[in-house]
């Protein structure tokens, strides 16, 4: 087959997918409200999702926040304003590092979580099973799933970003002497509900497309072991492109 | 062991599940062709036949997980072509299935399971639901492992659990995939005495995939014997045990070659040897 040919039969493949994820994430939509209603089985995945990742969260928020602390001291003390470093860690943890990391930890962590346990539950005939006693999969098993992670995320991005300003007062005040008043006057002078709401807007719309992407690619996986890895794989990879497409779309429409 | 007709059996006429002259094919492969299968009510029925001829894929044709491409499946009086999938699912809920693994699900204890089913189709009290989950669970024997987790379970136990499971909605027809691989003597007796009983008690309708010859023997009111896509013998096991049909022979007494051969299609074997070929 030549170079072109390869090139539509991918571009139609890939078309045929997103167009399965579309349709899956729809029906997603359809039944979550019904899944709400278990509220129980929600707050079961926001604690798996969110605080069984807490700790991974938090140690890369603070070293995250302590790096963000140390190259902005060096930068803008060329420029003789170290005093904006509280300004400079707290716009980029709120409005871009602490939704776009945190949404990539996720994918990682809970991500993978996700996509395995309902792939393996797939290849145990689970899935089957629930189907034959008249209980959809999507809602009792995905639905909760995907919920749990689309409000676990915003959550979690908070934590990121208030640990990792920590990190950066903990280096740039602490150990290179800027000015403790000013580093927080000046970040409470400039950082704008705007600048909490855009970090909010990213963090949902992360959580939205990872829980997603995870929950359909263990809801697809090829009921092997094999089949369950790739699909784990899948998750982190297609995951962590779809976050950082999402971050440059939403930041282009946010500013 | 006596076989009695519970009277919920005896209330219907014609059979409970009806197959008629179904084809279905997976990627141009035909897995059947001009299947035609009739399942009495209040009778156990065994689906037998060789590894590979859809035993399993038949199942999923009558629970209404794949569709046929050709033919009527009829369950309960419904047509499953007719039924969307809210129909389909009111269908379901009169079927039990036990998989060959049991299915459990892997988070929930032996109670949990049980009572999964009254948890999501009913709205009854919590003392109903641990009245009949431990009920069931007594029927079965497993009453003092309700606290148990999957993984803490034999595999003759957690088929014992997917039975209790299975039965909890009081369905009207049972459906087993293969449920004596596996299992050692007395757990094979143990799941053999608990479909009869369990058939004959809850006027149930039990359909048994399997290819134990021996069980199914001591186990079936009617027998299908498939191969090649089409019923090739049906009767009482003892009359496929006198059929002289050559497939329903080699299958009945365990013969390695015949009708269906030994080795799987291949080029001359030795071609295949002087030339050292190696298999594409």
């Amino acid at each position: 087959m030549s170079v072109a040919g390869e090139l539509l039969l991918s571009g139609r493949e890939l078309l045929q997918k997103w167009g399965r994820f579309t349709l899956f994430t729809a029906r997603l939509l359809a039944v979550s409200p019904r899944a709400l209603g278990r509220f129980r089985l929600v707050v079961a995945q926001v604690y798996n999702a969110g605080a069984l990742s807490l700790v991974i969260i938090m140690l890369s928020g603070l070293f995250v926040g302590m790096v963000l602390g140390l190259q902005g001291y060096d930068l803008l003390r060329r420029f003789g304003s170290t005093e904006a470093l509280g300004t400079a860690a707290a716009l980029g943890l709120l409005r871009e590092l602490g939704p776009v990391v945190t949404a990539l930890l996720f994918a990682g962590r809970a991500g993978t979580a996700l996509a395995s346990e309902i792939g393996l539950m797939s290849a145990t005939d689970q899935l089957s099973a629930m189907e034959m006693m008249a209980v959809d999969p999507v809602r009792r098993v995905c639905a909760p799933r995907f919920i749990g992670g689309v409000i676990a995320m915003p959550l979690l991005a908070a934590i990121f970003s208030t640990i990792g300003i920590f990190g950066a007062q903990l280096v740039g005040v602490t150990l290179m002497g800027v000015d403790s008043g000013q580093f927080w006057s000046q970040m409470r002078g400039s950082v704008e509900l705007a600048d909490v709401v855009e970090g909010i807007i990213k963090s949902i719309a992360f959580g939205f497309a990872c829980s997603a992407i995870a929950v359909y690619e263990g809801y697809h996986a090829v009921p092997t072991a094999e089949g369950v890895g790739r699909a784990t794989t899948r998750t982190v990879v297609t995951s962590s492109v779809a976050v950082l497409a999402l971050d440059y779309t939403l930041t282009a429409m946010l500013l | 062991m006596t076989s009695v007709t519970h009277p919920v059996a005896r209330a219907g006429t014609g059979p409970l599940a009806h197959l008629v002259d179904v084809a279905y094919a997976v990627g141009g492969r035909p897995v059947f062709d001009g299947l035609n299968i009739s399942i009495a009510r209040g009778s156990v029925t065994a689906i037998m036949g060789p590894s590979g001829t859809g035993k399993t894929t038949l199942l999923r044709l009558i629970t209404g997980q794949i569709r046929p491409g050709r033919g009527r499946v009829e369950v309960a009086g419904e047509d499953l072509a007719a039924l969307d999938t809210d129909g389909l699912y009111r269908l379901r809920r009169r079927m039990g299935m036990l998989f060959q693994n049991g299915a459990l699900l892997t988070d929930l204890d032996v109670y949990e399971n049980v009572a999964f089913p009254l948890r999501e189709h009913t709205q009854l009290p919590e003392c109903l639901i641990a009245r009949t989950v431990l009920m069931k669970l007594q029927a079965v024997g497993l009453r003092g492992a309700a606290r148990l987790m999957p993984a803490e379970l034999s595999g003759g136990m957690s088929r014992r659990v997917a039975l209790a499971r299975a039965i909890v909605m009081d369905p009207e027809i049972l459906i087993y995939d293969e449920p004596f691989a596996g299992l050692d003597p007395i757990a094979l007796g143990v799941v053999l005495r608990l479909i009869r009983e369990t058939n004959d008690a809850l006027g149930l309708t039990s359909i048994v995939v399997s290819h134990d010859v021996h069980v199914i023997g001591q186990l079936a009111d009617h027998t299908y014997l498939l191969s090649s896509g089409k019923v090739v013998a049906e009767g009482s096991p003892a009359e496929l045990e006198r059929d002289p049909a050559p497939v329903v022979h080699q299958f009945m007494a365990g013969e390695a070659d015949g009708p269906v051969p030994f080795h799987y299609p291949a080029p001359d074997y030795a071609a295949q040897l002087l030339g050292a070929e190696v298999p594409a």
